[in-house]
């Protein structure tokens, strides 16, 4: 048995368990009865760089659903999704994926 | 009004009548008020409040229009609602602030009448018409400020989904008829932006 272990031998195995153990964070964006379905559209488009295909069926789903996911990521990310998107005037929040 | 079409460098353009831009000005002047104001928690001697946007108690707001401008980040996390409050809000507030500020701007550089002093003498008649020439970044401000306004009507107006009756049915000089008139016009205003950089 060696003495010694390479550090990053060592260290290898752990930073993927994280990546395995860490629940991903999901954006919703809530239904109102203010906002055009054309200018969500846009920014679904817009500020996440979804085709016209994918932000129209999330546009509709927020408006026949209630709401939608619109990203999902680590909590940080998606508490910058959220501030992006009340900077558009979207209601949104963020939550664990799980919950 | 004639609607916003797409120029050909980039950025869109329309008309308005003065009283129309008068009003969307009035408008914005009102919103950048409410957004900029409530900062009565913040230290203004606190060299740090500034530097990591601590905006006060992380509390939300008590104006609902406000709370619908600024909404909660968690829904059942009041601790995480705080802290992104803390962290985000002063800046969202300025930028929203901002917005209102480009959308007055370009009225006025398209020729909206300033208002006039009581005893002014024989001014020069406004220009009947504005022209609201937007650039790329004038086009975000005036989208995202347009949907700050209609936020804000619909939240005093109390308007739901599906509600066109109840409007409809109003009397025509009733007050709130009157607003929600300008409401949907200026959802008008901006489907039509929408689709000029569309």
């Amino acid at each position: 048995m060696p003495t010694e272990v390479e550090p990053t031998e060592a260290e290898q195995p752990e930073s993927d368990e994280i990546v395995q153990l860490d629940t991903p964070w999901i954006t919703l964006v809530w239904n109102d009865p203010v906002n055009l379905m054309s200018y969500v559209s846009y920014v679904f488009r817009s500020y996440f760089g979804y085709p016209k295909s994918k932000a129209d069926k999330l546009m509709l789903q927020v408006h026949h659903e209630g709401r939608a996911v619109v990203s999902t990521g680590t909590r940080e990310e998606m508490e910058r999704d959220v501030e992006a998107m009340h900077g558009y005037g979207l209601w949104a929040t963020l939550q664990k994926a799980d919950a | 009004m004639k609607r916003f079409r797409g120029r050909r460098r980039g950025g869109a353009h329309a008309e308005f009548e003065q009283a129309e831009a008068r009003l969307i000005a009035n408008l914005a002047a009102q919103v950048a008020e409410l957004v900029a104001g409530d900062t009565s928690a913040v230290d203004q001697d606190d060299p740090l409040a500034g530097m990591v946007d601590i905006d006060g108690s992380g509390q939300p707001p008590d104006d609902p229009v406000l709370r619908r401008l600024l909404p909660d980040a968690y829904r059942d996390d009041e601790e995480g609602a705080s802290d992104f409050r803390r962290f985000t809000e002063r800046g969202l507030r300025e930028v929203k602030s901002h917005n209102a500020h480009v959308m007055i701007e370009s009225l006025i550089a398209g020729g909206m009448a300033e208002p006039v002093a009581a005893d002014a003498e024989s001014d020069a008649p406004a220009q009947p018409i504005v022209e609201v020439d937007l650039d790329a970044d004038a086009v975000q401000a005036w989208l995202r400020a347009l949907t700050d306004i209609r936020l804000a009507l619909a939240t005093r107006l109390g308007i739901e989904q599906d509600d066109e009756q109840r409007w409809a049915t109003l009397p025509d000089d009733d007050p709130e008829a009157y607003v929600h008139d300008i409401y949907d016009w200026l959802g008008y205003v901006q489907e039509t932006l929408v689709h000029a950089i569309d």
